[in-house]
């Protein structure tokens, strides 16, 4: 049985601003990460695999650098990566990026049957959290998002069963193999590769499935698969702050003074 | 139906009067409607009048009937009602299902959904089936000249705002963010429409089961639901030690808000709960957010930002936390967040 963790290469949020002159955002300098969710996701896939003796396949799709970040997922325990990576998927919305990666699971589903895939919560510059929900539909496996546990797998009965984290509440949900899990950072804390897997997975072959390979009809994906589109990019402004009284040597006068400002401002009624 | 194969940038959309009305979404609990479906009713009233429609919901659930009436009450003027055992626990797929149906079948031009657990995992599968666009956690919306949605929403953190727009393919869904709305003006004489639909899914067909509810408000669990709060103060490692988290609890309960934690003070074990505020957390936006010996790491701004009054008591005044904060005490946290509480309590006393 197989496990795919789809993991995403994003910019390092910290570093993203926006060029005041021309609208757009500033890419040069910025370095690029694993979205430190999927951290999280391929974590729990390295368990599943120590645990029930799964194999684990990583898969990103995005530029060709992001073939580092599916080399690093090889050193900390993946079994096999594979990089989606061409021309025709860039400025893939969520709609377009759940059609290459659902096809690809499929592809690699043909070899081995998958039981689980796991994605992030959501990244960290999209942010839409609808990816893992997306590919789910497309494949029609079981949907679980923001788990914070997976308490069984049990692939004789086919069956799943993990904790969500919703507001205010738990659930317990069990669910029919193979499924689709989304994780929250929670759910567990990520190892770090051991230099003796980081060297072998410098040697080791990152698979390129591009488009040659996918054959995806050219409206699904891309800009052309793509319903919507970003017409205007802009940073947020936020005021300047107050700094009210002098809290070191009088935390009592400067409570007072927030208060006041407060409730005279009709931003507290007391 | 789906994204138009021919379309090109400019053209008009091809099928605009074949999709009208503006819905939203009703989520609920047992019956217990989430607020943000009656603060998506104010926005989407706005949407209605700028495109000239009617302003519909959509009732799913087990014994759900009363939310038709609120839905009018709330502005609504007609309620697609599916009303069925099967509803009972959410679950994505009788959920997706039941909403494609109904949109499948009416056709309405924009479709709003909550940015919660819920419409979260209900919004994708949605637009999958449909074949069209959605816009995540939504912020700002309006309608441009072309009839088209405008849809704002901060992304990178909450460092920048997209404005977000589906020329080709309907209807054009988005999720908004809880609190980023006003909930609308009551008028209890209000009423309207009510369409019963009814689907054929059977309890057999779905694989997933609830098998249990932990309630956090029962003190069963530790995460919190601040969501909904009015006033939030927020326990960063500045507090130092779990003991003074006393301290952050007596403040939010003079205040009448909730407590929240930063990342890093649940990993250092300084609170009871399990959930933090931030980009791997949650989002929230209340009215007043008093950041307590928080640093203000983008990570965590990003769950806060858009919060109407920001304060941040923190002694070191470099700290980013200033930097999005309205009001700033730069001072030490276990001296002035108990002054605080003393002020307020002195001045309801007063009264
Ligand atoms: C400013 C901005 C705003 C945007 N707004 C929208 C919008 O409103 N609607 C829209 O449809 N698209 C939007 N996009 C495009 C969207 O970011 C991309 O489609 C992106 O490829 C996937 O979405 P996400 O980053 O939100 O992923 P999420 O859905 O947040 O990611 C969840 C999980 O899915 C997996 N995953 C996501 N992407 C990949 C990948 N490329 N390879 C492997 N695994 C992956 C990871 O496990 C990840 O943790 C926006 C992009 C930008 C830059
Ligand atoms: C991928 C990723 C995701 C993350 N997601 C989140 C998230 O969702 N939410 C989140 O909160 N964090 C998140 N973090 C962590 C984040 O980067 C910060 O480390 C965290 O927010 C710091 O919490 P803090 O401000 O409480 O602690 P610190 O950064 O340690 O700040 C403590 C502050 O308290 C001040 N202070 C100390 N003692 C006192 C005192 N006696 N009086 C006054 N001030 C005092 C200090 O000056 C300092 O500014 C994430 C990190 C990563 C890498």
């Amino acid at each position: 049985m197989l496990i795919v963790v789809c993991i995403k290469e994003v910019p390092d949020a910290a570093y993203i601003n926006i060029d005041p002159a021309t609208g757009t955002l500033i890419r040069e300098g910025v370095p690029s990460i694993i979205n430190p969710f999927d951290n999280h996701a391929l974590e729990e896939s390295l368990r599943l695999k120590e645990k029930h003796g799964f194999r684990v396949a990583a898969i990103s799709m995005g530029p060709t650098s992001a073939g580092e970040t599916l080399r690093n997922a090889l050193a900390m325990g993946v079994d096999e990566v594979v990089l989606l990576s061409d021309p025709v998927f860039s400025g893939s919305d969520t709609l377009a990026t759940t059609k290459v990666l659902a096809e690809a699971i499929k592809r690699l589903a043909e070899k081995e049957e998958v039981a689980i895939v796991i994605c992030g919560k959501q990244t960290i510059d999209g942010a839409t959290a609808q990816v893992g929900p997306g590919i789910a539909t497309r494949l029609k496996y079981s949907q679980l998002t923001l788990v914070d546990q997976i308490q069984n797998v049990d692939d004789q009965a086919g069956k799943v069963r993990v904790r969500r984290m919703l507001e205010g509440r738990y659930e317990i949900v069990e669910a029919t193999l193979p499924a689709l899990i989304t994780v929250v950072p929670q759910i567990n804390t990520p190892r770090e590769p051991t230099v003796r897997m980081q060297m072998m997975a410098e040697d080791a072959e990152v698979t390129l499935w591009d488009n040659e390979v996918m054959k995806l009809p050219k409206e699904s994906i891309g800009v052309k698969g793509s319903p919507t589109r970003v017409r205007k990019i802009f940073s947020q402004i936020m005021p300047e702050s107050e700094i009210l009284g002098d809290g070191i040597y009088d935390p009592e006068g400067a409570a007072h003074l927030l208060i006041d400002t407060l409730t005279e401002e009709d931003i507290l009624s007391l | 139906m789906g994204v138009r194969q021919s379309w090109k940038k400019g053209e008009p959309i091809m099928a605009e009067e074949d999709y009208k009305g503006v819905w939203v979404f009703v989520e609920q609990t047992d019956g217990e409607p989430a607020t943000v479906s009656w603060e998506l009713l104010s926005v989407g009233a706005d949407l209605a009048r700028k495109l000239d429609v009617e302003l519909c919901t959509m009732v799913i659930g087990d014994n759900v009937e009363h939310l038709c009436q609120e839905s009018f009450v709330y502005g609504a003027s007609k309620v697609y009602l599916i009303d069925a055992p099967v509803f009972h626990d959410y679950r994505t797929e009788p959920y997706y299902r039941a909403v494609r149906y109904l949109i499948d079948k009416y056709k309405p031009e924009v479709v709003l959904l909550g940015s919660t657990s819920l419409g979260r995992d209900l919004t994708g599968p949605v637009a999958t089936e449909l074949n069209t666009g959605l816009t995540e956690g939504c912020t700002e919306l309006d309608i441009d000249e072309n009839r088209l949605l405008l849809q704002t929403r901060p992304a990178y953190s909450g460092n920048i705002m997209a404005t977000i727009v589906n020329e080709r393919a309907r209807p054009q869904i988005s999720t908004v963010r809880p609190r980023a709305m006003e909930v609308p003006e009551k008028d209890t004489s209000r009423t309207g429409e009510i369409v019963r639909e009814s689907m054929d899914i059977s309890e057999e067909d779905i694989g997933v089961k609830v098998l249990e509810v932990i309630d956090s408000s029962k003190g069963e669990a530790g995460a919190i639901d601040i969501t909904a709060a009015d006033i939030i103060v927020c326990a960063g490692r500045g507090i130092q030690s779990s003991e003074n988290f006393q301290m952050i609890q007596e403040l939010a309960d003079e205040l009448g808000g909730a407590v929240a934690c930063s990342r890093a003070a649940v990993e250092d074990g300084l609170t009871p709960v399990e959930s933090w505020v931030g980009q791997s957390g949650t989002t929230v936006r209340p009215r007043i957010y008093i950041a307590c010996g928080v640093s203000g790491a983008i990570q965590h701004t990003a769950g806060m930002r858009d919060s109407d009054v920001i304060i941040a008591i923190n002694y070191d005044k470099q700290a980013p936390i200033f930097e999005v904060a309205t009001f700033g005490i730069e001072g030490d946290v276990l001296q002035v967040v108990p002054a605080i509480t003393r002020y307020v309590r002195e001045l309801r006393a007063r009264k």
